[in-house]
């Protein structure tokens, strides 16, 4: 894999200082639920993150501190927000087709072959069904499931399923591919295996990334930055650069770099959720 | 060295029975209609014998007679046809109605307000009590017990068309709206497909609820169809013709489950699943 992302200058924190227009930009993002009793819980609060053209972002957190409500709201499935939200410049309204988003399940119809579910954005959107089959047919080979294009994800394992989930993310050809804990319902080994690939394919499709994740080596592993959020109102607490070289192979784990940045993200959430319990107790 | 065992050997051991491979894999193909065998061969010699009066429960010899009769003067088959078109008439409203209904309320919060808390005290009446009423309403020609039967069969529609669209997969749901898709596409694209194992749960009860329905219909008053036939026969006391008549009315039932099976396993080749109800 080569990456064109290894040029891109490690950015510290929300400034990015080369780049004029980042790719997506959020600023002080508040969500707030109305719960059955009528009160309001606080899901967000002020958020800010920039995200540069090709850059990897990971978001993690504690469950429930709100980090697929931001998923949602850049995926334009939650609209009732304040703040601002913007992809590439434009101000985030409902869906857009410059986002590509793969779920927590592949969620394929199931009466769909793989390929079937691969173009189905493309018929929702219109596209030429010609280019798109040739492409939808190039993204399943990238993603490794030449031949399997006549399958039915009732046919395919859990892994190959989610393959085809992000190769239909990618079929209309966005500038973000949103990530909601893509991999959490997979085992150990076919999540490692499975990072690999993806960092291969957003090398390779020179994607803008956005993964949401709880596990911090995963984020870490593959991204250029960690946003680290905490719970309760969900907030980013801190941005951690990750300097690793690319590519980056499983081996990496060995390297004391890797090693450091995972035990000060552990640390950093350790003190957060610490921090949070007594409000929670009040 | 071997003469002591030798002679045992020599004796004749009863062979056991060499059942072709096909039987041994498959044993209800001879076992189900042994069972018929069995009991049809008891039942006529309970009738022979003069256990049972001819009258209570005729042999079936009687039977396959009156049957054979029956179809071969072209009684049952212009009979039947009457009861079949009734049935299938009633049936094609319901469905028709029973989806459209069933999605309306699903999808539109305000039919769902106005009309599903009547509909749920419709539900809980017999509607057979119905077709009485019905056959006063709309005469004793077939009209009635189309409506009998279309009635009945609408329930088990509506049902199930409303718990399919309500089962609708949200994180399929999800990936259309993430794609800004609106309602009509994803009703097309998802929620529709997403409830066809319901809609045949739906389809396969009222497959068989729409004859019952045309059946009761002409029990009440007609002038033709099978359950007009069973009426007079019963009348007359012809128990073999009556027999004969639910012979037809069955196979009838059976066609039609067997259609809708198939509809389904044509439809549904995605779903490995058993059905998700049988009636």
């Amino acid at each position: 894999m080569t990456a064109p992302d290894g040029q891109v200058a490690q950015p510290a924190g929300l400034s990015r200082p080369r780049d004029a227009t980042p790719l997506i930009s959020v600023r002080e993002l508040t969500k707030v639920y109305p719960t059955a009793k009528g009160e309001r819980v606080q899901a967000l609060s002020r958020i800010s993150l920039d995200i540069a053209q090709g850059e990897f972002v990971s978001l993690v957190g504690p469950s429930g501190c709100g980090k697929t409500t931001v998923l949602r709201i850049l995926a334009g499935l939650i609209a009732d927000y304040t703040g601002d939200v913007s992809v590439s410049g434009k101000a985030l309204h409902g869906p857009s087709r410059e986002v590509g988003v793969v779920f927590q399940d592949a969620n394929l119809m199931p009466w769909r072959t793989a390929l079937a579910n691969v173009l189905l954005p493309a018929e929702v959107l219109g596209l030429n069904r010609k280019q798109a089959k040739l492409r939808a047919q190039e993204l399943l080979t990238m993603v490794g499931l030449e031949g399997f294009e006549r399958k039915l994800p009732g046919e395919l394992s859990g892994g190959m399923r989610q393959r085809v989930a992000i190769a239909r993310a990618l079929i209309h050809d966005p500038a973000v591919l949103l990530l909601d804990e893509p991999f959490g319902a997979l085992d150990a080994m076919t999540r490692d295996t499975m990072n690999v690939e993806l960092a291969a394919i957003a090398a390779r499709s020179k994607k803008t990334v956005f993964l949401i994740t709880h596990s911090i080596a995963e984020a870490v592993f593959l991204s250029d930055r960690v946003l680290v959020m905490s719970s309760r109102p969900g907030r980013i607490v801190e941005v951690i650069p990750v300097e690793l070289p690319r590519p980056r192979g499983l081996d990496i784990i060995a390297d004391p770099g890797f090693a450091a940045t995972v035990l000060r993200i552990r640390r950093l959430l350790d003190s957060v959720t610490a921090s949070a319990l007594p409000s929670i107790a009040h | 060295m071997s003469d002591i065992t030798a002679p045992e050997l020599k004796l004749p051991a009863a062979p056991l029975p060499r059942l072709p491979a096909w039987l041994r894999a498959r044993p209800e193909l001879a076992l189900t209609p042994l069972v018929l065998v069995v009991v049809l061969g008891l039942w006529q010699a309970v009738v022979s014998l003069g256990l049972v009066s001819q009258y209570v429960l005729p042999a079936p010899s009687n039977i396959g007679l009156a049957l054979a009769q029956g179809l071969s003067s072209g009684l049952f088959i212009q009979h039947g046809l009457v009861t079949l078109g009734e049935a299938a008439s009633g049936f094609a409203i319901a469905v028709t109605a029973g989806l459209v209904m069933g999605t309306l309320i699903a999808e539109v919060r305000l039919v769902e307000r106005a009309v599903y808390p009547y509909l749920v005290m419709v539900q809980t009446m017999p509607k057979i009590a119905l077709a009485p009423l019905l056959v006063v309403w709309f005469g004793f020609g077939s009209s009635s017990k189309v409506a009998v039967a279309a009635i009945i069969s609408f329930f088990p529609m509506l049902v199930t068309t409303l718990a399919g669209m309500r089962a609708t997969d949200q994180g399929r749901l999800d990936v259309l709206r993430a794609l800004g898709a609106g309602p009509f596409r994803c009703f097309a694209l998802a929620k529709l497909p997403d409830a066809l194992p319901h809609i045949f749960s739906g389809l396969s009860i009222a497959v068989v609820f729409c004859m019952t329905g045309a059946i009761v219909g002409e029990f009440v008053g007609a002038s033709a169809g099978l359950g007009y036939l069973i009426v007079q026969a019963n009348a007359r006391m012809n128990i073999p013709q009556v027999f004969a008549i639910l012979l037809t009315l069955g196979a009838i039932g059976v066609a039609g489950y067997a259609l809708v099976q198939g509809l389904r396993r044509r439809l549904l080749f995605w779903e490995p699943k058993q059905e998700l109800s049988r009636p």
